[in-house]
């Protein structure tokens, strides 16, 4: 197991006396780019508060490097971190001054912080915008200016805010690929705020989900997207699909679960009684006109009646009944060739590895 | 109208030629000028803190505080004389009818207005800034010297206001003060004075040296203010 750099122990943070977030235990490990998701006041930002040293918590311990940092500690422990927020809040002041803002307020000389912020500014690719004033700045320029005054600091862990979220899809998507570049080659440890599940799936080493104030799951962002620890969980990361049944038999891994009339076969590690959800992504589900049915390698066929096409970007969302609602997501290309509409009768399928289970609580 | 025109012409006359006109200035000049500065000291400091720290009784404070921005100056000046008179709990210092005693009046009418100014002007940065500033690594005073530099030009109308509001009372500095000749009397006293003594050239010349005084202070503030605005 990674060598971890941050740990945190029973965190516990109030507000006007209710509890905002509770985490039990976390370990960040050196170099790994965590990306935090969860919906609006899930408590995400209360935890890079709390993590940064800038929200005082009421509960817990944080151990930096093997040691525990104690509120009158959080001084030093701020000047080992770096931060950037969604805004990038930069000061009245040229670019390169507010590159070199972090070393200046650790006691570097103009000349020697302004060399530092030079580097940076290079490898963000703004050094053409070193004289210019920080607030002429457009929102992509700015938050490169962002996230290079917190480089520029070397910090042992950075924490970002949601830094890409006020940027247009192509600024925004050219910024985090020199990110990344940028992380990978100095491998700085960072804990990544987002509600943008896109995000957190192309940029995370690990995923973690935090609803309501707890987090639910941490893992690899294919076992978090795809194999998702609850009904809540599976909700949130796009799972659209989430059918209640009861697992009759397994054999060989291959659980065959009751629904509403069908028996449905879904790989997972229940048992014959069990109460589950089947959680199935849009992506997942395939639809078939009954002409073509027969070039499926699936298991699970459903039939029903088409009951909304949504256009989603360039994809349609297609919702289904079947007795229970299944949604999928297909082509727009597809539903124009297929001749798909509201009220037609279709079959779905889907196949037993695709779809995910999840035991409902207290069974 | 004749009289106010001969005024007019006695005041330009007196401006340039009356020895005691021009200590009146300077002593008033150096009276507001004083409080002004004090009630920065006091007003900047208190004013962040307002801003800044969250505490149970913060908009208690801060209203008292506002309220503090119209304090009636014939108000202050009776209480600062309660407190200065030779047998008020402050009457040992024997500062009543003293210069000192108008700075202290003057510095009760303005620090309330620089604090106000001062938590209004901080208030209206990002309240994120001073969590950016922070997880830069910056200290407390590191953090505030830089909210202070972002919020200059509020900070700088809170400075003019305080000025204007103590350069202009006279029912606390008559009262503390006094109106003594030489020693005392500052620009309104002694334009009251004068115009209870109808002698109105006088009056009105005090009063254009009042007026040229609030311009050229403001004129110099203003510029420095619009010299450091924020670039858009």
């Amino acid at each position: 197991m990674s060598e971890t750099i941050l740990d945190i122990k029973n965190l516990k943070i109030f507000r006007n006396q209710s509890l905002v977030l509770t985490i039990d235990e976390l370990g960040i490990k050196k170099g790994e780019l965590l990306a935090v998701i969860g919906p609006n006041g899930a408590g995400k930002s209360s935890m890079i508060m709390a993590l940064s040293g800038l929200l005082p918590f009421d509960q817990g311990e944080i151990f930096f490097e093997g040691q525990l940092v104690h509120p009158k500690d959080f001084f030093e422990y701020r000047r080992k971190i770096g931060m950037v927020l969604q805004n990038p809040l930069l000061l009245d002041d040229s670019v390169e001054d507010n590159i070199a803002v972090g070393l200046r307020f650790r006691g570097e000389s103009k000349k020697e912080s302004n060399q530092k912020a030079k580097l940076w500014m290079e490898r963000l690719g703004i050094s053409h915008l070193t004289k210019r004033k920080a607030r002429q700045l457009s929102g992509g320029e700015a938050q490169r200016v962002s996230l290079a005054r917190a480089l520029v600091l070397k910090p042992k862990l950075l924490f970002l805010d949601e830094p890409f979220g006020a940027l247009d899809a192509p600024t925004r998507a050219r910024l985090i690929e020199d990110f990344i570049e940028l992380q990978k080659q100095e491998a700085i440890t960072t804990i990544f705020v987002t509600h943008d599940q896109n995000e957190a799936l192309w940029m995370g080493d690990r995923v973690a989900v935090i609803m309501e104030g707890k987090l639910r799951q941490i893992g690899h962002p294919d076992e978090v997207f795809n194999s998702p620890i609850d009904a809540d969980v599976a909700s949130f990361v796009g799972t659209e699909t989430i059918i209640p049944g009861k697992v009759v038999a397994v054999q060989d891994g291959l659980a065959s679960v009751q629904v509403d009339g069908y028996s449905l076969e879904v790989v997972g590690d229940v048992h014959p009684g069990q109460k589950v959800f089947i959680c199935l992504r849009p992506e997942h589900l395939t639809l078939w006109l009954d002409s073509s049915l027969g070039q499926s390698s699936a298991r699970n066929f459903l039939r029903g009646t088409i009951k909304q096409i949504t256009p989603q970007g360039v994809l349609d969302r297609v919702t289904l009944d079947c007795g229970f609602y299944l949604v999928g997501l297909i082509t727009r290309s597809s539903t124009r060739d297929m001749g798909l509409e509201v009220g037609m009768n279709v079959t779905a399928s889907f196949k037993s590895s695709s779809a995910h289970l999840v035991v409902r609580g207290g069974e | 109208m004749q009289w106010i025109w001969e005024g007019i012409q006695q005041a330009f006359q007196l401006l340039f030629k009356d020895a005691e006109v021009l200590q009146i200035t300077l002593l008033s000049l150096r009276i507001s000028g004083s409080a002004t500065l004090l009630s920065l000291f006091i007003g900047m400091p208190l004013g962040t803190f307002l801003a800044l720290k969250k505490f149970p009784t913060r908009e208690f404070w801060i209203s008292l505080i506002n309220t503090g921005m119209a304090l009636p100056p014939v108000v202050v000046g009776l209480v600062v004389s309660l407190l200065l008179w030779r047998s008020g709990p402050l009457g040992n210092l024997q500062l009543m009818y003293t210069t000192g005693a108008i700075v202290i009046a003057q510095i009760v009418i303005a620090a309330p207005v620089v604090t106000g100014l001062t938590v209004s002007a901080l208030q209206q940065l990002d309240p994120k800034l001073q969590y950016q500033l922070l997880g830069l690594g910056a200290s407390k005073l590191q953090m505030v010297w830089i909210l202070w530099k972002e919020a200059r030009l509020p900070l700088l109308a809170a400075l003019m206001a305080g000025f204007g509001s103590v350069i202009s009372e006279v029912g606390a500095s008559m009262m503390v003060g006094g109106n003594l000749r030489y020693e005392t009397r500052v620009l309104t006293t002694a334009i009251v004075l004068e115009t209870n003594k109808g002698q109105f050239g006088k009056a009105i010349a005090l009063s254009i040296i009042l007026l040229v005084l609030a311009f050229l202070v403001n004129m110099v503030l203003t510029s420095v203010q619009q010299r450091n605005l924020p670039s858009k």
